[in-house]
């Protein structure tokens, strides 16, 4: 597999949640407005790419019975990391993700590229394949974000889209069912038959 | 009361797969069958409880004494991992037939961010070892509940006609959000 190739496959061809389908729970939970769902994003890219340096530097010293554990121990450390940064300088985007934070840790997407990709692969390889599913998960994550908030909130990133009748007070009439979590579900459905279609057509 | 709180606001007022998202890759993963989710509802019901106790408890005496709480995710998860893993072997050698019916399921749980994620919940909202048991048992119920329910009509959407793109993931995904939106008529009931 050549470095382009490498680089982009988790944008399309191999993406994480619309292809692979790993990661469903902070892909549903988290997507209800653009920003959470990028910052989800973003904070899995980072333990992704780091996780599966760690990982790629050790995978020589780690004896093969205990690997599972010991990929999982270095996983939850980045988790901290970013648990920990994440409540000192972004204390809102901290409280909106909440309980889904620490389940990083046990998102199937990371331990499945620390077990299938960084243990096989060279530090370099390892980083730039944590990169790139780490955004391609970070992109599905966002779009799916954006439709929910738009439809749900009647903005984008905060910022009001006029696609909805206002009362008289002025505010929106939304569909507020799209960020509850049956619209999680709803719109992923959605999304994934459309990629469906278009992959096969 | 409050423990007849916990366990109606658990099992349909807060389900945790329907209304919390969580622990929805075995919600999609092992829901073609009844007696599969049923195997699976058992074991994660086992898994939650014991798991939710001992983690209370390292907390507690741990955890809490030696003021190292920010090792609670890492600490959890190990715990959680060992502990599936101690389940499976003292399962196979005392009780055989249920590890015949449990058995394939429970190295999947150990990945299944319900058991963490009512682990560090039972933290946050202060719960006592009591309450804390109760509540990992009703959020299992619950589980166990939707992932019946839900294996319920996904058999029967093998009978129908689906439009080709639909087939799979996205109906099934489209049939939780119908079922999701039914869990939404109990708001309100505690």
């Amino acid at each position: 597999m050549n470095f382009k190739q490498n680089l982009t496959k988790g944008f399309f061809k191999e993406n994480a949640v619309f292809v692979l389908l790993l990661g469903l729970c902070p892909t549903l939970a988290v997507s209800n407005s653009a920003i959470n769902g990028l910052g989800m994003g973003l904070a899995t890219t980072f333990v992704l790419m780091s996780s599966n340096m760690a990982i790629s530097l050790v995978k020589n010293l780690i004896p093969d019975k205990v690997r599972i554990p010991s990929f999982i121990v270095i996983i939850a450390t980045f988790v901290t990391l970013v648990d920990l940064t994440m409540s000192a300088y972004l204390p809102s985007l901290h409280a909106a993700l909440g309980i889904y934070i620490p389940l990083i840790v046990v998102n199937c997407i990371i331990l499945a590229r620390a077990e299938a990709f960084a243990s096989k692969n060279t530090v370099f390889d390892s980083m730039i394949d944590g990169i790139s599913m780490g955004l391609g998960f970070a992109m599905a994550l966002t779009i799916l974000g954006t439709i929910r908030e738009l439809l749900g909130a009647g903005s984008i990133f905060g910022i009001n889209v006029p696609i909805y009748p206002v009362d008289e007070s002025g505010n929106p009439v939304t569909t507020l069912i799209f960020i509850l979590a049956p619209g999680a579900f709803m719109v992923l459905g959605y999304v994934i038959a459309i990629i469906n279609r278009i992959r096969k057509a | 009361m409050i423990y007849i709180t916990i366990i109606i606001s658990s099992i349909f007022v807060n389900n945790i797969v329907l209304s919390q998202i969580i622990g929805i890759c075995p919600f999609m993963g092992v829901s073609k069958k009844i007696d599969t989710a049923v195997g699976m509802g058992g074991a994660v019901t086992f898994v939650l409880v014991l798991s939710t106790v001992v983690t209370f408890l390292v907390q507690k005496y741990a955890l809490d004494p030696f003021g190292i709480g920010y090792l609670q995710t890492i600490v959890f998860i190990l715990i959680i991992a060992s502990l599936v893993q101690l389940v499976e072997i003292v399962l196979k050698k005392v009780a055989p037939p249920l590890y015949q019916a449990l058995g394939v399921y429970l190295p999947l749980i150990s990945t299944n961010c319900a058991v963490l994620g009512i682990a560090i919940m039972t933290i946050q909202k202060e719960y006592t070892l009591l309450q804390g048991a109760v509540y990992a048992f009703s959020i299992a119920l619950g589980f166990a509940f939707a992932l019946v329910l839900f294996a319920g009509i996904r058999e029967q959407l093998d009978l129908v006609s689906i439009p080709k793109g639909m087939k799979g993931i996205p109906i099934a995904l489209i049939t939780a959000s119908i079922l999701a939106m039914a869990f939404m008529g109990f708001a309100g009931i505690v």
